[in-house]
Protein backbone atom coordinates (compact mmCIF):
# COMPACT_ATOMS: atom_id res chain seq x y z
CA UNK A 1 0.00 0.00 0.00
CA UNK A 2 2.69 2.36 1.05
CA UNK A 3 4.77 1.40 -1.92
CA UNK A 4 1.92 2.13 -4.28
CA UNK A 5 1.41 5.55 -2.80
CA UNK A 6 5.04 6.31 -3.19
CA UNK A 7 4.92 5.21 -6.80
CA UNK A 8 2.02 7.55 -7.36
CA UNK A 9 4.05 10.36 -5.92
CA UNK A 10 6.93 9.60 -8.18
CA UNK A 11 4.86 9.52 -11.36
CA UNK A 12 2.75 12.50 -10.42
CA UNK A 13 5.19 15.25 -11.42
CA UNK A 14 5.55 13.67 -14.83
CA UNK A 15 1.82 13.97 -15.48
CA UNK A 16 1.71 17.68 -16.04
CA UNK A 17 4.50 17.40 -18.56
CA UNK A 18 2.53 14.94 -20.67
CA UNK A 19 0.09 17.58 -21.77
CA UNK A 20 2.65 19.75 -23.55
CA UNK A 21 5.36 17.39 -24.61
CA UNK A 22 8.33 18.91 -26.33
CA UNK A 23 8.76 17.73 -29.89
CA UNK A 24 11.32 14.93 -29.85
CA UNK A 25 13.18 16.38 -32.81
CA UNK A 26 12.87 19.92 -34.14
CA UNK A 27 11.91 20.02 -37.80
CA UNK A 28 15.00 21.24 -39.60
CA UNK A 29 15.86 21.35 -43.28
CA UNK A 30 17.39 17.86 -43.30
CA UNK A 31 14.27 16.33 -41.74
CA UNK A 32 12.01 18.11 -44.22
CA UNK A 33 14.05 16.96 -47.21
CA UNK A 34 14.17 13.40 -45.84
CA UNK A 35 10.39 13.27 -45.49
CA UNK A 36 9.81 14.95 -48.82
CA UNK A 37 12.12 12.49 -50.60
CA UNK A 38 10.39 9.51 -49.05
CA UNK A 39 6.98 10.96 -49.87
CA UNK A 40 7.89 11.68 -53.51
CA UNK A 41 9.33 8.19 -53.97
CA UNK A 42 6.22 6.60 -52.45
CA UNK A 43 3.91 8.71 -54.61
CA UNK A 44 5.84 7.90 -57.78
CA UNK A 45 5.75 4.20 -56.92
CA UNK A 46 1.98 4.21 -56.51
CA UNK A 47 1.60 6.14 -59.76
CA UNK A 48 3.97 3.71 -61.50
CA UNK A 49 1.89 0.70 -60.55
CA UNK A 50 -1.21 2.51 -61.74
CA UNK A 51 0.31 3.44 -65.09
CA UNK A 52 2.09 0.19 -66.03
CA UNK A 53 1.26 -1.31 -69.38
CA UNK A 54 0.24 -4.77 -68.19
CA UNK A 55 -0.72 -5.94 -71.71
CA UNK A 56 -3.72 -7.87 -70.38
CA UNK A 57 -1.43 -9.95 -68.27
CA UNK A 58 -3.15 -11.84 -65.47
CA UNK A 59 -0.90 -10.92 -62.58
CA UNK A 60 -1.68 -13.84 -60.30
CA UNK A 61 -1.40 -16.31 -63.16
CA UNK A 62 1.97 -14.93 -64.17
CA UNK A 63 3.20 -14.91 -60.58
CA UNK A 64 2.22 -18.53 -60.00
CA UNK A 65 3.72 -19.36 -63.39
CA UNK A 66 6.94 -17.68 -62.32
CA UNK A 67 7.16 -19.77 -59.19
CA UNK A 68 6.59 -22.94 -61.21
CA UNK A 69 9.22 -21.77 -63.71
CA UNK A 70 11.71 -20.88 -61.00
CA UNK A 71 11.25 -24.36 -59.59
CA UNK A 72 11.99 -25.90 -62.98
CA UNK A 73 14.92 -23.57 -63.58
CA UNK A 74 16.69 -24.05 -60.29
CA UNK A 75 15.76 -27.59 -59.31
CA UNK A 76 16.00 -29.39 -62.66
CA UNK A 77 18.90 -27.79 -64.51
CA UNK A 78 20.49 -29.57 -67.46
CA UNK A 79 22.75 -28.82 -70.41
CA UNK A 80 21.39 -29.82 -73.78
CA UNK A 81 22.83 -27.61 -76.50
CA UNK A 82 26.41 -27.66 -75.27
CA UNK A 83 28.63 -29.66 -72.94
CA UNK A 84 29.93 -28.90 -69.47
CA UNK A 85 33.40 -28.22 -70.89
CA UNK A 86 32.01 -25.77 -73.42
CA UNK A 87 30.13 -23.94 -70.67
CA UNK A 88 33.30 -23.74 -68.61
CA UNK A 89 35.17 -22.34 -71.61
CA UNK A 90 32.45 -19.73 -72.17
CA UNK A 91 32.72 -18.70 -68.52
CA UNK A 92 36.44 -18.22 -69.14
CA UNK A 93 35.66 -16.06 -72.17
CA UNK A 94 33.37 -13.87 -70.07
CA UNK A 95 36.02 -13.62 -67.36
CA UNK A 96 38.55 -12.71 -70.07
CA UNK A 97 36.34 -9.89 -71.32
CA UNK A 98 35.96 -8.61 -67.76
CA UNK A 99 39.72 -8.84 -67.20
CA UNK A 100 40.66 -6.96 -70.37
CA UNK A 101 38.19 -4.16 -69.72
CA UNK A 102 39.30 -3.80 -66.12
CA UNK A 103 42.99 -3.74 -67.09
CA UNK A 104 42.59 -1.20 -69.90
CA UNK A 105 40.25 0.84 -67.75
CA UNK A 106 42.65 0.84 -64.79
CA UNK A 107 45.69 1.89 -66.84
CA UNK A 108 43.89 4.79 -68.49
CA UNK A 109 42.09 5.74 -65.28
CA UNK A 110 45.32 6.08 -63.27
CA UNK A 111 46.56 8.72 -65.69
CA UNK A 112 43.29 10.65 -65.81
CA UNK A 113 42.69 10.09 -62.11
CA UNK A 114 45.94 11.95 -61.36
CA UNK A 115 44.81 14.82 -63.56
CA UNK A 116 41.34 14.80 -62.00
CA UNK A 117 42.63 15.01 -58.43
CA UNK A 118 42.45 18.64 -57.39
CA UNK A 119 45.60 18.54 -55.27
CA UNK A 120 47.74 17.21 -58.13
CA UNK A 121 46.54 19.30 -61.05
CA UNK A 122 44.80 22.60 -61.58
CA UNK A 123 41.19 23.18 -60.66
CA UNK A 124 40.21 23.79 -64.26
CA UNK A 125 41.65 20.51 -65.58
CA UNK A 126 40.00 18.68 -62.72
CA UNK A 127 36.57 20.12 -63.52
CA UNK A 128 36.91 19.33 -67.24
CA UNK A 129 37.82 15.70 -66.55
CA UNK A 130 35.17 15.28 -63.89
CA UNK A 131 32.41 16.53 -66.18
CA UNK A 132 33.66 14.22 -68.93
CA UNK A 133 33.42 11.35 -66.45
CA UNK A 134 29.85 12.36 -65.56
CA UNK A 135 28.96 12.30 -69.25
CA UNK A 136 30.61 8.90 -69.85
CA UNK A 137 28.83 7.41 -66.87
CA UNK A 138 25.45 8.81 -67.90
CA UNK A 139 25.39 6.74 -71.10
CA UNK A 140 24.46 3.13 -70.29
CA UNK A 141 27.25 0.62 -71.08
CA UNK A 142 25.15 -1.25 -73.61
CA UNK A 143 24.72 1.94 -75.65
CA UNK A 144 28.50 2.53 -75.68
CA UNK A 145 29.00 -1.02 -76.92
CA UNK A 146 26.37 -0.67 -79.64
CA UNK A 147 27.78 2.69 -80.75
CA UNK A 148 31.28 1.20 -81.08
CA UNK A 149 29.81 -1.85 -82.79
CA UNK A 150 28.91 0.34 -85.77
CA UNK A 151 32.60 1.13 -86.29
CA UNK A 152 34.22 -2.15 -85.18
CA UNK A 153 31.48 -4.66 -86.01
CA UNK A 154 29.42 -6.57 -83.48
CA UNK A 155 31.65 -8.78 -81.37
CA UNK A 156 34.17 -8.93 -78.56
CA UNK A 157 36.26 -6.01 -79.88
CA UNK A 158 33.40 -3.53 -79.75
CA UNK A 159 32.30 -4.94 -76.41
CA UNK A 160 35.72 -4.51 -74.79
CA UNK A 161 36.07 -0.94 -76.03
CA UNK A 162 32.52 0.00 -75.02
CA UNK A 163 32.83 -1.60 -71.59
CA UNK A 164 36.25 -0.01 -71.05
CA UNK A 165 34.65 3.42 -71.43
CA UNK A 166 32.43 2.84 -68.45
CA UNK A 167 35.22 1.29 -66.38
CA UNK A 168 37.41 4.33 -67.06
CA UNK A 169 34.68 6.67 -65.86
CA UNK A 170 34.07 4.65 -62.72
CA UNK A 171 37.74 4.16 -61.83
CA UNK A 172 38.72 7.81 -62.49
CA UNK A 173 36.12 8.81 -59.93
CA UNK A 174 37.29 6.23 -57.39
CA UNK A 175 41.04 6.85 -57.91
CA UNK A 176 40.86 10.64 -57.91
CA UNK A 177 38.86 10.61 -54.68
CA UNK A 178 41.47 8.48 -52.95
CA UNK A 179 44.28 10.67 -54.36
CA UNK A 180 42.55 13.73 -52.97
CA UNK A 181 42.56 12.23 -49.49
CA UNK A 182 46.35 12.52 -49.37
CA UNK A 183 47.55 15.06 -46.82
CA UNK A 184 48.35 18.43 -48.38
CA UNK A 185 51.49 18.63 -46.21
CA UNK A 186 53.09 15.56 -47.79
CA UNK A 187 52.93 17.10 -51.27
CA UNK A 188 54.18 20.46 -49.99
CA UNK A 189 57.10 18.81 -48.20
CA UNK A 190 58.12 16.96 -51.33
CA UNK A 191 57.74 20.07 -53.46
CA UNK A 192 59.91 22.01 -51.00
CA UNK A 193 62.59 19.36 -51.23
CA UNK A 194 62.63 19.84 -54.99
CA UNK A 195 60.80 16.71 -56.14
CA UNK A 196 59.15 16.97 -59.53
CA UNK A 197 55.57 15.98 -60.33
CA UNK A 198 56.36 12.39 -61.35
CA UNK A 199 58.44 11.83 -58.23
CA UNK A 200 55.60 13.09 -56.05
CA UNK A 201 53.18 10.78 -57.83
CA UNK A 202 55.31 7.65 -57.65
CA UNK A 203 56.87 8.15 -54.24
CA UNK A 204 53.94 9.59 -52.27
CA UNK A 205 50.57 9.57 -53.99
CA UNK A 206 50.40 6.07 -55.43
CA UNK A 207 52.07 4.22 -52.51
CA UNK A 208 49.70 5.83 -50.02
CA UNK A 209 46.53 5.04 -51.96
CA UNK A 210 47.50 1.69 -53.50
CA UNK A 211 45.30 -0.33 -51.10
CA UNK A 212 42.22 1.68 -52.03
CA UNK A 213 43.10 1.41 -55.69
CA UNK A 214 43.43 -2.37 -55.54
CA UNK A 215 40.15 -2.88 -53.75
CA UNK A 216 38.30 -0.49 -56.09
CA UNK A 217 39.83 -2.16 -59.14
CA UNK A 218 38.83 -5.59 -57.94
CA UNK A 219 35.33 -4.33 -57.20
CA UNK A 220 35.18 -3.06 -60.78
CA UNK A 221 36.34 -6.49 -61.99
CA UNK A 222 33.38 -8.03 -60.15
CA UNK A 223 31.03 -5.51 -61.78
CA UNK A 224 32.64 -6.08 -65.17
CA UNK A 225 31.98 -9.79 -64.94
CA UNK A 226 28.25 -9.09 -64.53
CA UNK A 227 28.41 -6.49 -67.31
CA UNK A 228 30.22 -8.95 -69.59
CA UNK A 229 27.43 -11.49 -69.07
CA UNK A 230 24.88 -8.83 -69.97
CA UNK A 231 26.85 -7.68 -73.03
CA UNK A 232 27.09 -11.26 -74.23
CA UNK A 233 23.31 -11.41 -74.10
CA UNK A 234 22.49 -7.96 -75.48
CA UNK A 235 25.37 -6.98 -77.75
CA UNK A 236 26.86 -10.19 -79.14
CA UNK A 237 30.04 -10.09 -77.09
CA UNK A 238 30.12 -13.88 -76.76
CA UNK A 239 30.77 -15.84 -73.61
CA UNK A 240 28.25 -17.38 -71.23
CA UNK A 241 25.87 -14.45 -71.60
CA UNK A 242 25.36 -15.24 -75.27
CA UNK A 243 24.53 -18.88 -74.45
CA UNK A 244 22.05 -17.65 -71.89
CA UNK A 245 20.42 -15.37 -74.45
CA UNK A 246 20.18 -18.25 -76.93
CA UNK A 247 18.67 -20.57 -74.31
CA UNK A 248 16.12 -17.94 -73.35
CA UNK A 249 15.12 -16.48 -76.71
CA UNK A 250 15.75 -19.23 -79.27
CA UNK A 251 15.62 -22.67 -77.62
CA UNK A 252 13.19 -21.54 -74.88
CA UNK A 253 14.96 -24.06 -72.67
CA UNK A 254 14.37 -23.14 -69.03
CA UNK A 255 16.47 -25.94 -67.59
CA UNK A 256 19.50 -24.85 -69.56
CA UNK A 257 19.01 -21.31 -68.22
CA UNK A 258 19.07 -22.84 -64.74
CA UNK A 259 22.39 -24.57 -65.41
CA UNK A 260 23.91 -21.38 -66.86
CA UNK A 261 22.62 -19.36 -63.90
CA UNK A 262 24.40 -21.75 -61.55
CA UNK A 263 27.64 -21.21 -63.48
CA UNK A 264 27.31 -17.43 -63.23
CA UNK A 265 26.36 -17.61 -59.57
CA UNK A 266 29.35 -19.82 -58.74
CA UNK A 267 31.82 -17.43 -60.39
CA UNK A 268 30.21 -14.31 -58.93
CA UNK A 269 30.19 -15.67 -55.37
CA UNK A 270 33.81 -16.86 -55.74
CA UNK A 271 34.81 -13.36 -56.85
CA UNK A 272 32.94 -11.80 -53.95
CA UNK A 273 34.60 -14.05 -51.37
CA UNK A 274 37.97 -13.35 -52.98
CA UNK A 275 37.32 -9.60 -52.89
CA UNK A 276 36.38 -9.74 -49.22
CA UNK A 277 39.60 -11.63 -48.49
CA UNK A 278 41.75 -9.12 -50.39
CA UNK A 279 40.05 -6.28 -48.55
CA UNK A 280 40.69 -7.87 -45.16
CA UNK A 281 44.32 -8.59 -46.03
CA UNK A 282 44.90 -5.03 -47.20
CA UNK A 283 43.24 -3.57 -44.13
CA UNK A 284 45.43 -5.57 -41.76
CA UNK A 285 48.63 -5.05 -43.75
CA UNK B 1 70.24 -5.83 -45.97
CA UNK B 2 68.65 -2.67 -47.39
CA UNK B 3 69.63 -3.64 -50.91
CA UNK B 4 68.06 -7.04 -50.41
CA UNK B 5 64.70 -5.53 -49.60
CA UNK B 6 64.77 -3.37 -52.71
CA UNK B 7 65.91 -6.27 -54.88
CA UNK B 8 63.12 -8.43 -53.50
CA UNK B 9 60.58 -5.67 -54.09
CA UNK B 10 61.79 -5.28 -57.65
CA UNK B 11 61.57 -9.03 -58.24
CA UNK B 12 58.02 -9.11 -56.84
CA UNK B 13 56.94 -6.24 -59.07
CA UNK B 14 58.51 -7.89 -62.11
CA UNK B 15 56.82 -11.23 -61.36
CA UNK B 16 53.48 -9.46 -60.92
CA UNK B 17 53.86 -7.62 -64.24
CA UNK B 18 54.83 -10.82 -66.06
CA UNK B 19 51.81 -12.62 -64.63
CA UNK B 20 49.57 -9.72 -65.63
CA UNK B 21 50.98 -9.78 -69.15
CA UNK B 22 50.51 -13.53 -69.49
CA UNK B 23 46.89 -13.37 -68.30
CA UNK B 24 46.25 -10.46 -70.69
CA UNK B 25 47.55 -12.40 -73.67
CA UNK B 26 45.55 -15.45 -72.65
CA UNK B 27 42.42 -13.35 -72.25
CA UNK B 28 42.96 -11.76 -75.66
CA UNK B 29 43.29 -15.19 -77.28
CA UNK B 30 40.20 -16.78 -75.76
CA UNK B 31 37.96 -13.75 -76.21
CA UNK B 32 39.26 -13.24 -79.77
CA UNK B 33 39.87 -9.62 -78.96
CA UNK B 34 41.82 -7.83 -81.65
CA UNK B 35 43.86 -5.08 -79.99
CA UNK B 36 44.79 -3.24 -83.19
CA UNK B 37 41.25 -3.27 -84.48
CA UNK B 38 40.03 -2.22 -81.07
CA UNK B 39 42.18 0.87 -80.84
CA UNK B 40 41.66 1.70 -84.50
CA UNK B 41 37.91 1.64 -83.94
CA UNK B 42 37.97 4.55 -81.49
CA UNK B 43 38.83 7.29 -84.01
CA UNK B 44 36.61 5.54 -86.54
CA UNK B 45 33.69 5.60 -84.10
CA UNK B 46 34.26 9.28 -83.35
CA UNK B 47 34.41 10.09 -87.06
CA UNK B 48 31.23 8.13 -87.71
CA UNK B 49 29.52 9.73 -84.71
CA UNK B 50 30.32 13.22 -85.97
CA UNK B 51 28.89 12.37 -89.37
CA UNK B 52 25.77 10.41 -88.45
CA UNK B 53 25.04 10.25 -84.75
CA UNK B 54 23.24 13.48 -83.94
CA UNK B 55 19.55 14.36 -83.77
CA UNK B 56 18.09 16.06 -86.82
CA UNK B 57 14.96 18.16 -87.19
CA UNK B 58 13.08 15.14 -88.52
CA UNK B 59 13.91 13.00 -85.54
CA UNK B 60 12.53 15.65 -83.20
CA UNK B 61 9.06 14.64 -84.36
CA UNK B 62 9.55 11.34 -82.54
CA UNK B 63 10.33 13.15 -79.28
CA UNK B 64 6.85 12.74 -77.68
CA UNK B 65 6.95 8.95 -78.24
CA UNK B 66 10.47 8.75 -76.83
CA UNK B 67 9.58 10.83 -73.77
CA UNK B 68 6.59 8.62 -73.09
CA UNK B 69 8.84 5.54 -73.13
CA UNK B 70 11.39 7.33 -70.96
CA UNK B 71 8.69 8.08 -68.41
CA UNK B 72 7.72 4.42 -68.35
CA UNK B 73 11.34 3.37 -67.81
CA UNK B 74 11.87 5.94 -65.05
CA UNK B 75 8.73 4.85 -63.24
CA UNK B 76 9.69 1.17 -63.50
CA UNK B 77 13.14 1.92 -62.05
CA UNK B 78 11.78 3.99 -59.17
CA UNK B 79 8.96 1.58 -58.31
CA UNK B 80 11.33 -1.40 -58.37
CA UNK B 81 13.83 0.39 -56.15
CA UNK B 82 11.34 1.52 -53.50
CA UNK B 83 9.65 -1.86 -53.25
CA UNK B 84 13.05 -3.57 -53.09
CA UNK B 85 14.14 -1.09 -50.41
CA UNK B 86 11.22 -2.05 -48.16
CA UNK B 87 12.08 -5.74 -48.38
CA UNK B 88 15.79 -5.02 -48.11
CA UNK B 89 15.24 -3.04 -44.89
CA UNK B 90 13.39 -5.99 -43.38
CA UNK B 91 16.07 -8.45 -44.44
CA UNK B 92 18.95 -6.23 -43.37
CA UNK B 93 17.48 -5.78 -39.89
CA UNK B 94 17.30 -9.56 -39.58
CA UNK B 95 20.71 -9.98 -41.20
CA UNK B 96 22.73 -7.30 -39.40
CA UNK B 97 24.98 -8.43 -36.60
CA UNK B 98 23.68 -5.78 -34.21
CA UNK B 99 19.94 -6.23 -34.72
CA UNK B 100 19.44 -9.84 -35.80
CA UNK B 101 17.10 -12.08 -33.80
CA UNK B 102 19.63 -14.92 -33.74
CA UNK B 103 22.70 -16.04 -35.65
CA UNK B 104 20.93 -18.78 -37.61
CA UNK B 105 18.24 -16.44 -38.94
CA UNK B 106 20.88 -13.85 -39.76
CA UNK B 107 22.91 -16.28 -41.83
CA UNK B 108 19.85 -17.38 -43.80
CA UNK B 109 18.73 -13.85 -44.68
CA UNK B 110 22.26 -12.91 -45.72
CA UNK B 111 22.52 -16.05 -47.85
CA UNK B 112 19.29 -15.25 -49.68
CA UNK B 113 20.51 -11.72 -50.37
CA UNK B 114 23.84 -13.05 -51.69
CA UNK B 115 22.08 -15.28 -54.21
CA UNK B 116 19.81 -12.47 -55.43
CA UNK B 117 22.69 -10.03 -55.69
CA UNK B 118 24.99 -12.27 -57.66
CA UNK B 119 22.51 -13.09 -60.41
CA UNK B 120 22.80 -10.09 -62.70
CA UNK B 121 19.69 -8.11 -63.66
CA UNK B 122 20.17 -9.17 -67.29
CA UNK B 123 20.06 -12.82 -66.20
CA UNK B 124 16.94 -12.12 -64.10
CA UNK B 125 15.33 -10.51 -67.15
CA UNK B 126 15.97 -13.60 -69.26
CA UNK B 127 14.62 -15.87 -66.52
CA UNK B 128 11.48 -13.79 -66.00
CA UNK B 129 10.84 -13.38 -69.72
CA UNK B 130 9.23 -16.85 -69.71
CA UNK B 131 6.32 -15.92 -67.46
CA UNK B 132 5.84 -12.19 -67.88
CA UNK B 133 6.56 -11.87 -71.59
CA UNK B 134 7.23 -8.50 -73.16
CA UNK B 135 5.49 -6.42 -70.51
CA UNK B 136 6.83 -3.77 -68.17
CA UNK B 137 6.58 -6.28 -65.33
CA UNK B 138 9.50 -8.37 -66.64
CA UNK B 139 11.81 -5.41 -66.28
CA UNK B 140 10.18 -4.44 -63.02
CA UNK B 141 10.80 -7.78 -61.34
CA UNK B 142 14.30 -8.13 -62.80
CA UNK B 143 15.23 -4.74 -61.33
CA UNK B 144 13.40 -5.59 -58.12
CA UNK B 145 15.39 -8.79 -57.51
CA UNK B 146 18.71 -7.22 -58.42
CA UNK B 147 18.10 -4.12 -56.27
CA UNK B 148 16.84 -6.23 -53.40
CA UNK B 149 20.11 -8.17 -53.25
CA UNK B 150 22.31 -5.09 -53.53
CA UNK B 151 20.33 -2.94 -51.11
CA UNK B 152 20.21 -5.68 -48.49
CA UNK B 153 24.00 -5.78 -48.45
CA UNK B 154 24.32 -1.99 -48.40
CA UNK B 155 21.66 -1.58 -45.68
CA UNK B 156 23.21 -4.32 -43.53
CA UNK B 157 26.58 -2.61 -43.65
CA UNK B 158 25.00 0.77 -42.85
CA UNK B 159 23.10 -0.59 -39.86
CA UNK B 160 26.22 -2.36 -38.58
CA UNK B 161 28.21 0.85 -38.87
CA UNK B 162 25.71 3.32 -37.48
CA UNK B 163 23.92 1.60 -34.67
CA UNK B 164 26.36 -0.61 -32.77
CA UNK B 165 26.69 1.54 -29.66
CA UNK B 166 23.14 2.87 -29.46
CA UNK B 167 21.61 -0.60 -29.66
CA UNK B 168 23.75 -1.74 -26.74
CA UNK B 169 22.84 1.37 -24.74
CA UNK B 170 19.12 0.92 -25.34
CA UNK B 171 19.30 -2.78 -24.50
CA UNK B 172 20.90 -1.84 -21.20
CA UNK B 173 17.97 0.47 -20.39
CA UNK B 174 15.60 -2.43 -20.99
CA UNK B 175 14.01 -1.19 -24.22
CA UNK B 176 12.12 -3.78 -26.25
CA UNK B 177 13.25 -5.08 -29.66
CA UNK B 178 10.79 -3.01 -31.68
CA UNK B 179 11.41 0.20 -29.81
CA UNK B 180 15.14 -0.25 -30.38
CA UNK B 181 14.55 -0.69 -34.12
CA UNK B 182 12.07 2.15 -34.56
CA UNK B 183 13.53 4.65 -32.09
CA UNK B 184 17.21 4.16 -32.73
CA UNK B 185 18.28 1.97 -35.64
CA UNK B 186 16.03 3.35 -38.38
CA UNK B 187 16.19 7.07 -37.42
CA UNK B 188 19.97 7.05 -37.13
CA UNK B 189 20.57 5.23 -40.41
CA UNK B 190 17.83 6.82 -42.56
CA UNK B 191 20.07 9.42 -44.27
CA UNK B 192 22.48 6.69 -45.39
CA UNK B 193 19.60 4.47 -46.46
CA UNK B 194 18.10 7.24 -48.60
CA UNK B 195 21.50 7.87 -50.13
CA UNK B 196 21.74 4.20 -51.12
CA UNK B 197 18.19 4.22 -52.50
CA UNK B 198 18.97 7.24 -54.70
CA UNK B 199 22.16 5.55 -55.92
CA UNK B 200 20.15 2.44 -56.75
CA UNK B 201 17.61 4.45 -58.75
CA UNK B 202 20.43 5.93 -60.86
CA UNK B 203 21.91 2.49 -61.46
CA UNK B 204 18.51 1.01 -62.25
CA UNK B 205 17.76 3.55 -64.96
CA UNK B 206 20.94 2.46 -66.75
CA UNK B 207 20.10 -1.21 -66.23
CA UNK B 208 16.52 -0.59 -67.37
CA UNK B 209 17.88 0.46 -70.76
CA UNK B 210 19.73 -2.85 -71.03
CA UNK B 211 16.74 -4.87 -69.85
CA UNK B 212 14.55 -3.01 -72.31
CA UNK B 213 16.87 -4.16 -75.10
CA UNK B 214 16.60 -7.78 -73.96
CA UNK B 215 12.89 -7.93 -73.20
CA UNK B 216 11.45 -5.48 -75.71
CA UNK B 217 10.02 -2.81 -73.45
CA UNK B 218 10.73 0.75 -72.37
CA UNK B 219 13.36 3.11 -73.71
CA UNK B 220 15.87 0.32 -74.43
CA UNK B 221 13.47 -1.18 -76.94
CA UNK B 222 12.90 2.22 -78.53
CA UNK B 223 16.65 2.67 -78.99
CA UNK B 224 17.02 -0.83 -80.42
CA UNK B 225 14.18 -0.22 -82.85
CA UNK B 226 15.77 2.89 -84.38
CA UNK B 227 19.30 1.47 -84.13
CA UNK B 228 18.42 -1.71 -85.99
CA UNK B 229 16.49 0.15 -88.67
CA UNK B 230 19.61 2.34 -89.14
CA UNK B 231 17.71 5.51 -88.14
CA UNK B 232 20.77 6.77 -86.31
CA UNK B 233 19.52 10.34 -85.95
CA UNK B 234 16.51 9.19 -83.91
CA UNK B 235 18.63 6.66 -82.00
CA UNK B 236 21.00 9.48 -81.02
CA UNK B 237 18.03 11.51 -79.82
CA UNK B 238 17.12 8.58 -77.54
CA UNK B 239 20.68 8.60 -76.16
CA UNK B 240 20.54 12.36 -75.57
CA UNK B 241 17.24 12.01 -73.73
CA UNK B 242 18.65 9.20 -71.54
CA UNK B 243 21.76 11.24 -70.71
CA UNK B 244 19.64 14.26 -69.80
CA UNK B 245 17.39 12.16 -67.56
CA UNK B 246 20.30 10.49 -65.75
CA UNK B 247 22.21 13.75 -65.21
CA UNK B 248 19.06 15.41 -63.91
CA UNK B 249 18.41 12.61 -61.42
CA UNK B 250 22.07 12.62 -60.38
CA UNK B 251 21.82 16.35 -59.74
CA UNK B 252 18.64 15.95 -57.68
CA UNK B 253 20.06 13.11 -55.60
CA UNK B 254 23.33 14.98 -55.02
CA UNK B 255 21.28 17.87 -53.68
CA UNK B 256 19.31 15.59 -51.35
CA UNK B 257 22.53 13.94 -50.17
CA UNK B 258 24.16 17.28 -49.44
CA UNK B 259 21.23 18.35 -47.28
CA UNK B 260 20.57 15.16 -45.32
CA UNK B 261 24.04 13.70 -44.78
Amino acid sequence: MEVKEQLNNVTAPADHLLGKRMPAKPLNKAAIVTRLTLFILAALTVYAFYSFDYKELDFMDALLGTFANLKTIFLEPHLKHFSFGHALYQVMVTLGLAFLTTLFGAIIAVLFGLLAAENLSSKRVSIVIKSMVAFIRAVPTVLWVLIFAVAAGLGSTAAVIGMTFHSIGYLIKAYSESFEELDRGVIEALQASGANWWQIVFQAVIPSSITYMISWTFLRFEINFAVAVAMGAAAGAGGIGFDMFMASSFYLDMREIGAITYFILAVAITLEVFAARIKRKLNTA
Amino acid sequence: MQADIFAKKKRNTLAFLLLLGAVTILAMIITEYNALKGFASIPKAIQWGMANFYPTAESLEKLPVILEKLQETLLVSIAATTAAAVFALLFSIFGSNTTRVNAFFGAITRGIATVFRNIDVAAWALILLFSFGQSALTGYFALFFGSFGFLTRAFTETIDEVSGGSVEALKATGAGYFSIIFQSVIPSSIPQLISWILFMIETNIRSATLIGLLTGSGIGFTFNLYYKSLAYDTASLVVVVIIAAILLIEYASNYVRKVIL
